[in-house]
């Protein structure tokens, strides 16, 4: 079968995420920038393989997907065996982790996306000033999700299970933008956060990732 | 015989309905335990414990406690593959790909605008609380924009992931069965051919049948 293409831009979130996975695996791929600036992610060719307009896009061979999160369930099943094992366990404890999955993608994501937007998207790319009542609001929202994960993570070692999983991983790319943010001390407060987060953010898989980011 | 599963929360509840939906996809017998929201019952200690973001559904098979609807519809199929409709998560890797696709593409870029409309027009007409007509209109555009890309999709595949109904369709059925019936907006469904000829086969399903009935009756 062809080799896996991802096309998207480092700084994304969401291709983050793929890319994290990928390295953890240890499987090769082929990084397929889009030019996000210049509407790339919206035209004909792209669309082809994200009719959404976002990135990223992923290929293997003749299967295309989008939505990140789909994504890195295929790699990581895809590829069981190779790398880092990302899914895995006895059904109770699947299901478990699947349940911290949908955390991160319906009570962390959305919130923590709105962060990063405002504090650290905006500054950076010019694209005017950070809208204080948003960033309020979504910290409020942030404290409460991060009260859950401060309980989770003093009986749990990682938000799934006892082993570093796709859950923590998901986290990483907007944990990442927010580490360089006011919202630091937010996670800097709560013990078992701040020290998942050191554990998480120094894995290699995740510097080769960040090291992707710095190269652009 | 194994002991029915339980599911928290009033059948009304997006979310709750579509666990139920799946329950009844897969011919798995359960039992729903009323959790009275307005009474704010979801926030006490008790219901934190098996649900810490005080949110219905929460869900208990055999000793194990989950919550996150879509997570335990994929536990149910996963655990009672043999049961009921087998193809609802695909049968090999690939269709599980492209229905975990359309399911994620359902939470986050359906579901954010259509549970806004849900709230704002179904819901807060009977909490008597005002609506916010710039939030509609804002939700109404962004889902349209969803929707014309269903229109396109759905004129390539009779369902999202495929050929098959699948458990992404299976997440759109909780907050389109409100729009289509109660918001008064049902045209944003209706109104796209492909959108409305797959609204109405997914809506027409025995299953969907049965959790309508169930909110009906006030479950």
């Amino acid at each position: 079968m062809a080799g896996i293409k991802v096309h998207g831009s480092p700084f994304s979130t969401a291709a983050a995420r793929v890319l994290a996975t990928l390295y953890e695996k240890e499987v090769e791929f082929e990084f397929v920038p889009v030019d996000m600036r210049a509407g790339e992610h919206k035209k004909e060719a792209f669309l082809s393989i994200n009719p959404f307009g976002q990135v990223p896009g992923f290929e293997h061979g003749d299967l295309k997907l989008f939505e990140s999160r789909a994504i890195t369930k295929y790699v990581a099943n895809e590829y069981a065996g190779k790398g880092t094992d990302l899914v895995f366990g006895d059904s109770k404890k699947k299901a478990i982790i699947g349940v911290w999955m949908e955390v991160e993608a319906h009570q962390f994501d959305p919130v923590a996306s709105k962060l990063v937007w405002e504090l650290a998207a905006k500054p950076a790319y010019g694209m005017g000033d950070t809208d204080k009542a948003v960033v309020e609001e979504n910290e409020a929202k942030l404290v409460k999700v991060l009260d859950v994960y401060e309980s989770r993570l003093a009986e749990s070692k990682y938000l799934g299970c006892e082993s570093f999983t796709l859950v923590d991983l998901h986290h990483l790319p907007c944990i990442n933008y927010l580490m360089g943010t006011e919202i630091k001390k937010l996670f800097d407060s709560r013990p078992h956060v701040s020290a998942w987060i050191a554990d998480i953010t120094s894995r290699p898989a995740w510097s080769k990732v960040v090291a992707m980011q710095k190269r652009q | 015989m194994a002991t029915p599963v339980k599911v928290y929360g009033p059948a009304m509840s997006t979310a709750v309905s579509r666990v139920l939906a799946c329950l009844l996809e897969k011919n798995v017998d359960f039992q729903l335990v009323p959790v009275n929201l307005s009474k704010g019952e979801q926030k006490k200690p008790d219901f934190r414990k098996i649900q810490p973001f005080s949110q219905v559904p929460a869900f208990e098979d055999e000793g194990i406690c989950l919550f996150e609807s879509r997570a335990i519809c994929r536990y149910i199929c996963e655990k009672y593959t043999d049961k009921g409709n087998k193809g609802l998560y695909g049968t090999n890797p690939v269709a599980r790909a492209s229905i975990d696709q359309w399911l994620e593409a359902e939470g986050q870029s359906f579901n954010p605008p259509s549970s806004v409309l849900v709230f704002q027009l179904a819901f807060a007409p009977r909490m008597k609380i005002k609506q916010d007509q710039v939030v509609i209109k804002q939700n109404e555009e962004k889902l349209s924009k969803v929707l014309g890309i269903y229109e396109k999709r759905l004129g390539e595949t009779r369902f999202l992931a495929g050929d098959e109904f699948s458990l992404a369709d299976l997440s759109h059925l909780p907050n389109t069965q409100y729009l289509v019936t109660t918001s008064g907006r049902g045209e944003l469904f209706t109104s796209r051919k492909n959108v409305g000829r797959w609204w109405n086969e997914i809506s027409s399903r025995d299953s969907w049948k049965k959790v309508v009935d169930m909110q009906n009756k006030g479950a």
